[in-house]
């Protein structure tokens, strides 16, 4: 009888048996992970759709052509712009993880520094797409309305424009919530929550938000300015 | 619970990014963002590559972007097998429906034609 028991002990102490996260993470950061991949089909059914159509057209209008200014230079520099938004981005990324490793550390000064400079680099990408939107919307582009031709001279649907707003409206939208967060965070680092508390996990739930807004960038660039 | 204690201990020693590590990712991302900025500024418009061959390269080297992000930025690669698989296998879906709608808008343009 006694034997018996201890079996049945014997089984109940794997990972999968309960009583513990069988994960090894945070219920908040697997929750994250869950709603970023959630997040991940939305973006995804957006970009399908952009997709879609663009097979579904005869012909689609040049990135090349439709993307060629940046703040200064008026034409005739495709992806100048969008490869400093796209540095922009993925350095902030960087200084996001260095935060979560100095979190890691608990040197409070040290996450507090690069916390800053990531929220700058949200700032930085949100004005330039502020600025590149204002300078398509002043050639004519808006949601229902699209000056450019397609690549074989015929007139173009507003399908491009359309789905060009509605995306990076949507990936802007994102970058500016994790602003917003990672302000908060900030505040938290500086008032000594995270201290108090003993650990910084609080940085890397933010951090995994800020780099899946990296992510979604990644495939906007290809599929609207390279492709 | 100790034992429990120390495997977290053990993982957050062998996952976390050193500062090393993380500027070395920055160089792969950077690098090819580099890459593909010169197909499409040298290699396309003198003719070395086709459109199409460009834009297969351009998607391989996002999931490979992709993959740096996700496994080193967001720590995925460290984290327990069943967390991995949970956030990857999902992904089947995604791509079934890529295979599915371009086959359909493909279609579409077909029955205009």
């Amino acid at each position: 009888m006694t034997t018996n028991t201890s079996e049945i002990d014997e089984i109940k102490s794997t990972p999968w048996n309960g009583g513990r996260s069988p994960f090894n993470v945070e219920y908040g950061k697997m929750m994250m992970w869950f709603f970023l991949l959630s997040d991940a089909f939305t973006f995804s059914g957006l970009l399908i759709a952009y997709g879609a159509l663009r097979f579904s057209s005869v012909s689609w209008p040049n990135p090349d052509e439709v993307f060629q200014s940046a703040p200064g230079i008026h034409g005739g520099a495709p992806l100048v712009f969008v490869g400093i938004m796209t540095f922009i981005l993925i350095m902030s990324s960087v200084t996001m993880v260095l935060a979560v490793e100095a979190g890691h550390r608990k040197a409070k000064s040290e996450v507090s520094k690069w916390m800053i400079w990531t929220i700058i680099g949200g700032f930085a990408f949100l004005s330039c797409q502020a600025w590149e939107w204002t300078h398509l919307h002043h050639e004519g582009a808006w949601w229902g309305a699209n000056p450019f031709l397609n690549k074989d001279g015929s007139v173009a649907s507003t399908n491009f424009t359309n789905l060009f707003f509605t995306i990076t409206g949507f990936h802007g939208f994102h970058v500016f919530s994790g602003v917003v967060l990672n302000i908060i965070i900030w505040i938290n680092v500086l008032a000594g929550t995270y201290e108090r508390r003993g650990h910084y996990d609080m940085i890397e739930k933010v951090g995994l938000y800020w780099h899946f807004v990296d992510l979604v960038w990644v495939f906007v660039f290809t599929f609207f300015y390279l492709v | 619970m100790s034992a429990d204690q120390q495997n977290i201990a053990h993982h957050d020693e062998h996952g976390s990014m050193t500062k090393k590590k993380i500027w070395g990712v920055f160089w792969v991302l950077l690098g090819i963002t580099a890459i593909e900025f010169f197909i499409a500024l040298v290699l396309i418009p003198r003719g070395v590559l086709s459109h199409p061959v460009g834009n297969i390269i351009y998607i391989g080297l996002t999931l490979l972007k992709a993959f740096y992000i996700v496994a080193y930025f967001m720590h995925l690669k460290f984290e327990k097998l069943g967390l991995i698989y949970s956030i990857i296998v999902p992904l089947i879906f995604i791509i079934f429906f890529i295979v599915w709608m371009l086959y359909e808008g493909n279609f579409w343009m077909h029955i205009r034609l």
